[in-house]
């Protein structure tokens, strides 16, 4: 009778617990992270966590290359078959969401306070995607290098200014111990070009488009600051003080630490190198003011809800839910990235107040620069690239500029302003 | 005319060998900078790409890298996932294309010269202009799964291999070669009261062993190099094949050694076919003079 009793016990009780199971409805969610198992250690906590912590919904993760995450999303959105939750590089939300790709989040009020605002996607009114971090830009430098050049080391209330920093690239040069004064990473092509770039042509002045309107490029990208900009660029490669398009990658990835270049343009994801390298002799430092205020990109990944989701509500309760202090600080301690609060940085190791990234945090909070939000952002990204490098190259400055300026300006037009 | 003198021919032959040897190098080298790389942490395999050393296994030679590949992603799926799809498509393609040009062959009908133009036509158009037609149309199509019935083939084995069983060059290398063959053995066995599928099956069949070689090689190498369409119908993970899986190894640090350690480990499979078809499809190529 008691084996009797236990066994209909367990088979009730079972079947109670695959009645919960069957109760939460399945939210698909996709993921650029395949390859980093360190990433998504971090998101697999999360989803485990989300799931035991309600009965209504069951997350399944998909992830995908990076690389080739952005064409499997249009892909599947051509075929109708995106999943609930997609993640998006930030700059290119606006042309997801416009596209019809994704809807606007759920979020309760005040979800977003205390968030950096590279880690808001926001467009069109609406907020369509958030990220759990954002990524920063600095000047890295050895203070040992600075000093015996008598180079003043250089402040977030007082960076370097455009003849500052011009003489002591010279300067640096000059001393003949290194290949080339700075990196400005031109290995790197693709979207590094505009994050990493284009905040210079804002410190002068300029910008890829127009942000008051969105519907042109003309006078943002080949106005006098532009040009100004552009003429200083292409000064950088004539007189070699930063390596060119040529540029291999293995030396872009070690080239500072092997003291080939004395400063490198380069971002967080790489600072620990450097100060595992360098220890106390590693600088941090904020991006020079050419005129307008020193500037650096911002947006990364960050988490959307698919507007082909029959369970927005669930989507953004995931995210809402991910968007906790905890996650993100874990987050930034499995990937190196700036959390996207400051409650979460000071929850990290590395960005916390005497963390050794804790520069980061400042340095995105104070500088940071979205790059235009648009969805024509995708296309003008594509012509900003090829304006830098043959410039670089020698191309006529002005002449290089308006080239992309034509071709950015076509593309809107045959959008039809993409609804501005 | 004058006798080449026994001293010439051997300087003749010194020289064939030497320049063949030198070709024969530039075609090995990539694969030996590969293998050895694959064999060396990455700031080792970065600094030796500037000499010689990047052909040589010297160093810090280990096999980490292979372990660390095989931890960052499934590889021993992928290439189950490519040999499957490979390995049927490929003998699915040889059976249907040796078919279908048996009958442009041998066969008379009405507008076979026409489709056989049309299906060649299909040479020049590439891929990527039908793929998003493609998508469109084995996303609608039905399929009948463990899971039951259902509307589209996304995420299956099947969409990355019945597209592909009967392609425009396959047939062409089949008409090609059958073409060539002696009329008098076709007619001897239809004299001899033979069906055409007898015919295919005991006479065509057993005497076109190199252009099977060729068709099967050519035919591998596009599908086991496949990664458009794999990337837009697999959106999981189960079914993704080698050229994809790639990708996961190009993060933004790229970690070299272990690139090289999965290459290494796919291309094997390549190579063994070849190897293992290699007389064929030489005697292939001399025999019709096509290139592959």
């Amino acid at each position: 009778m008691n084996k009797l009793t236990l066994f209909g016990g367990a088979v009730v009780l079972s079947t109670l617990l695959a009645s919960t199971a069957m109760a939460q409805t399945e939210l698909s969610m996709w993921y650029h992270g395949a390859g980093n198992p360190n990433e998504l250690e971090v998101l697999d906590v999360i989803i485990d966590d989300f799931n035991g912590s309600q009965s209504d919904w069951n997350v399944v993760l998909e992830k995908f290359p990076q690389e080739s995450y952005n064409e499997s999303v249009v892909a599947a959105a051509l075929a109708g078959n995106l999943p609930d939750i997609i993640d998006v590089d930030g700059p290119v939300m606006p042309n997801w969401a416009w596209a019809g790709y994704m809807a606007p989040l759920e979020l309760s009020d005040g979800a977003l306070d205390g968030f950096l605002p590279g880690a808001i996607g926001e467009w069109n009114g609406n907020i369509y995607s958030v990220g759990l971090w954002d990524a920063g830009l600095a000047i890295f430098a050895r203070k040992s290098v600075l000093e015996a050049n008598d180079i003043r080391v250089p402040t977030l209330d007082n960076p370097w200014n455009e003849a500052e920093f011009d003489a002591l690239l010279l300067k640096l040069q000059a001393t003949g111990d290194f290949d080339f004064a700075i990196d400005m990473g031109m290995a790197w092509t693709g979207e590094w070009y505009p994050y990493a770039f284009s905040p210079f042509l804002q410190s002068f002045g300029g910008d890829i488009m127009d942000r008051s309107t969105y519907k042109t490029a003309e006078g943002a990208l080949n106005g006098d600051a532009a040009i100004a900009f552009g003429e200083w660029w292409q000064a950088l490669f004539a007189r070699d003080l930063s390596p060119g398009t040529s540029q291999d990658g293995a030396d872009r990835g070690s080239g500072f630490l092997e003291g080939k270049y004395a400063l490198q343009w380069n971002g967080n994801w790489a600072a620990l190198p450097a100060l595992e390298k360098f220890g106390d002799d590693m600088l941090f430092l904020p991006a020079p003011d050419f005129g307008n205020g020193p500037r650096i990109g911002a947006a990364s990944w960050q988490f959307g809800v698919s507007a082909s989701s029959e369970n927005q509500d669930g989507a953004s309760a995931f995210i809402e839910f991910a968007m906790q202090d905890k996650y993100l600080a874990q987050f930034s301690d499995a990937i190196g990235l700036i959390p996207a609060t400051a409650a979460a940085a000071a929850m990290s190791k590395n960005y916390k107040s005497g963390g050794p990234l804790e520069v980061f945090f400042g340095l995105s909070e104070n500088q940071a620069t979205l790059r235009p939000v648009t969805p024509g952002y995708v296309v003008a990204a594509l012509d900003f690239e090829k304006a830098m490098a043959d410039i670089a190259n020698g191309a006529d400055v002005p002449d290089a500029l308006d080239a992309a300026v034509d071709a950015i300006n076509s593309d809107i037009e045959k959008n039809s302003g993409y609804g501005f | 005319m004058a006798a080449v003198k026994p001293a010439n021919r051997g300087v003749n032959l010194w020289l064939r060998y030497t320049l063949l040897t030198f070709v024969a190098l530039i075609f090995i080298f990539p694969i030996v900078f590969m293998v050895v790389s694959s064999l060396k942490p990455d700031q080792q395999l970065l600094v030796d790409t500037g000499s010689l050393r990047a052909f040589l296994p010297v160093g810090d030679i280990s096999l980490n890298n292979y372990f660390e590949a095989f931890e960052r992603a499934p590889v021993g799926l992928f290439i189950f996932n490519s040999i499957l799809i490979t390995g049927v498509t490929v003998a699915l393609s040889l059976f249907v294309c040796s078919f279908g040009a048996f009958s442009f062959a041998f066969l008379k009908w009405r507008g076979r010269d026409v489709i056989l133009a049309i299906i060649i036509a299909t040479l020049i158009v590439p891929f990527e202009t039908i793929a998003i037609p493609m998508l469109l149309v084995v996303n609608n199509l039905p399929m009948v799964s463990s899971s039951g019935f259902k509307i589209g083939w996304l995420n299956s084995y099947q969409v990355q291999i019945v597209p592909f069983i009967a392609d425009g060059l396959t047939i062409f290398l089949f008409v090609q070669y059958f073409r060539d063959l002696p009329r008098e053995l076709i007619e001897a066995a239809r004299i001899d009261g033979a069906s055409w599928l007898q015919i295919y099956r005991r006479v065509i069949v057993p005497i076109s062993g190199p252009v099977f070689a060729t068709a099967a090689i050519l035919k591998f190498l596009a599908m086991y190099n496949q990664y458009l369409w794999p990337l837009m119908v697999a959106q999981s993970e189960q079914y993704r094949p080698v050229m994809v899986g790639l990708q996961y190894f190009f993060q933004l640090n790229v970690a070299w050694g272990e690139v090289m350690a999965y290459l290494t480990v796919i291309t094997l499979p390549v190579l063994v076919f070849y190897l293992f078809l290699q007389r064929a499809f030489i005697a292939s190529i001399a025999s019709t003079g096509i290139k592959g």
